[in-house]
């Protein structure tokens, strides 16, 4: 081994001892923390820097039980650790993370950790709160039997880490060549030996704690009672929706005024004709309308954050299991659709630690039928538009109320679809469903609000990359060509859109949709909120005045407008969705499938929509 | 010591997958699965998830709490670990009553 290689260490042990957080401190890296039990589905790698100039390369692996792994996310941690992913040499160091004041479960992981034969450094992480709840733990006691070398970390305030890298730089410049790994997958009857052991280890080195932990044994006698638990879940999905709903609205009037002011000077500036048009009615309205609900999505992300790093999100897994259950889905699966809720991309993601392959099928085939804050924008629009301001029985608004409905149809759509996946094509038994309650923590402030910011950049770069360059298509799509000389009507209905819209209209006429509407479609294709900026600008280049929902509501019936709230509850219009899914599921069968069931809903729903709707004398 | 009328709901030993909150005791045995669809886990498998659990021969486990719907799925404590499953799986575990 040369001495400028670079060793690679893999942070292996149980969800929730602080694999993530030790990975950043000891990176400076930029990732997500939570407190979920395995939300680390991505291969994570960074350097870390030694005092002395050295540097090792750390990979953070998905948290585990055993290297018997169950789910593909476990896959990924055994076959890391035994050097059997393709192109990617075994860990030269395994360091194993343990949760201090849970040792029980994780000895046993370490003891078969050690029969892969690789050097292994045992860290004692969460130390502060071991030592809080007055957990002695016989270090070198534990050392010896492990036979390995033991250190303690706090990993989110930083300390230990220097002593637990020079442990491990020590431990890769002592091992000579890649061992042959001696593990197997162990017995039932080798695992009870195990756990004997670490029994006997507990036994040695561990003093339980003086001043146990009381507070996550209170919280949860309210938190998982039976009507009071379920009481606070549906508080917290309550005020996660009132919230995105009104405590995002200053900010939002101050980014839409920003754009507008945005315009106005554009318009004073840029010289008159088709420049002007493409900036202030393509750029500025078009990235306007999509950015002033980066504070909804905010809020929404911000709610999700903390339940997870709280605790909390095992406890409404638990909660909403038979439930699910009822419906063909996993307990488990309720993380992944509640992420839905903000985007279906990360949920499909974090159905990563579902173990069955068809639970985490229908789990996929269902999130996006979860109401994405991507089709916030287009909800609000129109409900703005349509939907009078005003209360129902006093307390309740007609608009609030609406938009429930939108997210309730969303919901119980995907237990329908899931139900009828399990009763159609996957008829059997039930998965198991076991996982650890991990104990409450105070989110940390700082992990959430860097957590917060990822999520903010990656919305607005997405607005840059996506939606920017489409809404200078939809509005040249729009512009040109121009009409000839005397042409009535307004201008857009000769342009190339106008013309494709016009030539879809006759498919789209049964569910209510006039051409400019179906060209709004074409773009949002790709993204959902895109649809709200080529209403605006399609609207603009025909001329109309004032404000978008204005617009509408001068243009539209209601009965179209419901049709086409209908349509987006159930569109498949999300191209990023659709690519993770076929990333996900490895093939374009599913997303082919997905696309098609979703596309024939939304035409059934927006047409019973209509139909019914102008039958009501909607019109 | 023996009551005189053995209550049904006290019997001893007694399966997880039966207890309700309060219930303490120490396993004593676990069972490899039952009969369960051939497409799903095999047997053994659900005995091998138990164990990597801690669900093993002398752990202590106390049921803390059950779900909303039908009791199920439980929330207990193996060793002091908190861990979520439901009934179906935790009929596999035996257990040694033990006095609250
Ligand atoms: N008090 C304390 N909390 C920690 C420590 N390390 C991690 N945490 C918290 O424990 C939770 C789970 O950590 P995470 O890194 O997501 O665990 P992972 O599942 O192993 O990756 C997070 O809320 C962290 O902020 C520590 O050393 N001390
Ligand atoms: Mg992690």
């Amino acid at each position: 081994m040369t001495p400028t290689r670079i060793a690679t260490v893999a942070l292996v042990g149980n969800p929730n001892c602080g694999k993530t957080a030790l990975f950043n401190a000891l990176t400076g890296g930029r990732q997500k923390v939570a407190n979920y039990a395995g939300v680390t589905v991505e291969r994570k790698e960074g350097l870390a820097n030694l005092p002395t100039g050295r540097q090792l390369r750390i990979l953070d692996l998905p948290g585990t039980y055993s290297l018997r792994a169950r789910s593909p996310d476990e896959v990924i941690t055994r076959d890391a650790v035994l050097g059997r992913l393709a192109g990617e040499p075994p860990p030269d160091v395994i360091i194993c993370v343990a949760d201090a004041t849970n040792l029980g479960l994780v000895l046993r992981l370490a003891l078969e950790l050690k029969t892969t034969g690789l050097p292994m450094v045992f860290v004692l992480n969460m130390i502060d709160i071991a030592e809080r709840q007055g957990i002695e733990i016989d270090v070198e006691a534990l050392s010896r039997e492990l036979g390995a070398p033991v250190t303690a970390t706090v990993a989110t305030r930083k300390k230990g880490l220097e002593a637990l890298l020079e442990l491990a730089a020590t431990q890769a410049d002592g091992s000579s060549a890649t061992p042959p790994s001696g593990w197997r997958e162990p017995a039932a009857s080798e695992v009870r030996v195990a756990h004997r052991q670490a029994r006997d280890l507990m036994r040695t080195a561990v003093r339980p704690p003086s001043r146990p932990d009381t507070l996550t044994g209170r919280l949860d006698s309210l938190l998982l009672h039976p009507v009071g638990g379920v009481a606070v879940l549906l508080g917290l999905l309550f005020l996660m929706f009132q919230a995105v709903f009104t405590w995002a609205a200053p900010a939002q009037d101050l980014i839409e005024a920003g754009f507008a002011a945005l315009g106005v000077g554009a318009e004073a500036i840029l010289p008159d004709g088709w420049m002007t048009g493409l900036v202030v009615d393509g750029l500025i309205a078009g990235v306007g309308s999509v950015l002033v609900f980066l504070p909804q999505i905010l809020i929404l992300f911000l709610f999700i954050l903390l339940l997870e790093d709280s605790g909390y999100m095992a406890r409404a897994a638990f909660l909403m299991d038979r439930i699910m259950g009822g419906a063909g889905l996993h307990g488990r699966a309720f993380i992944p659709l509640l992420s839905s809720f903000a985007c279906a991309v990360p949920g499909i993601m974090s159905t990563r630690v579902i173990d069955s392959r068809r639970d985490r099928l229908t789990t996929i085939l269902t999130a996006p039928l979860m109401t994405c804050s991507a089709r916030i924008p287009v909800y609000t629009l129109i409900i703005s538009a349509l939907i009078p301001n005003r209360t129902v029985g006093g307390v309740l608004s007609l608009q609030g109320l609406v938009m429930f409905s939108l997210y309730a149809a969303g919901i119980l759509a995907a237990l329908g679809v899931a139900f009828l996946i399990r009763k159609v094509f996957w008829r059997g038994g039930s998965e198991p469903f076991m996982m650890q309650l991990p104990d409450y923590k105070r989110p940390e402030p700082g992990n959430v609000l860097r957590n917060l910011g990822q999520k903010a950049w990656a919305f607005i770069s997405r607005a840059g990359r996506i939606i920017l360059p489409l809404m200078v298509l939809v509005w040249a799509l729009s512009s040109w060509p121009a009409p000839p000389e005397g042409a009535e009507g307004p201008d857009i209905a000769y342009s190339a859109a106008g013309r494709l819209g016009h030539w879809l209209e006759p498919i789209f006429a049964p569910i209510g949709f006039s051409w400019e509407m179906v060209v709004a479609l074409i773009p949002g294709m790709a993204a959902r909120e895109v649809a709200v900026a080529a209403l605006g600008a399609i609207y603009a280049v025909g001329g109309e005045e004032g404000a978008l929902a204005g617009i509408l509501a001068r243009q539209w019936s209601l009965a179209s407008g419901l049709a086409f709230l209908a349509w987006y509850v159930f569109a498949p219009q999300c191209v990023a969705t659709l690519a993770v899914v076929k990333r996900e599921t490895g093939g374009w069968l599913w997303p082919s499938i997905m696309f098609a069931y979703m596309l024939g809903l939304a035409y059934a729903a927006a047409f019973l929509v209509f139909q019914a709707s102008r039958a009501l004398g909607l019109a | 010591m023996p009551n005189a009328v053995p209550d049904p709901e006290r019997t001893n030993p007694f399966i997880l997958g039966e207890a309700h909150p309060g219930d303490l005791g120490v396993i004593i045995k676990v069972r490899t699965g039952g009969d369960r669809d051939p497409d799903e886990l095999t047997a053994r498998e659900i005995e091998l998830r138990l164990l990597e659990f801690g669900f093993v021969e002398g752990a202590r486990v106390e049921v803390l709490h059950e779900g909303p719907i039908g009791g199920d799925p439980i929330a207990v404590r193996v060793d002091g670990i908190r861990i979520a499953l439901r009934r179906a799986e935790a009929m596999n575990v035996i257990l040694k009553r033990e006095a609250a």
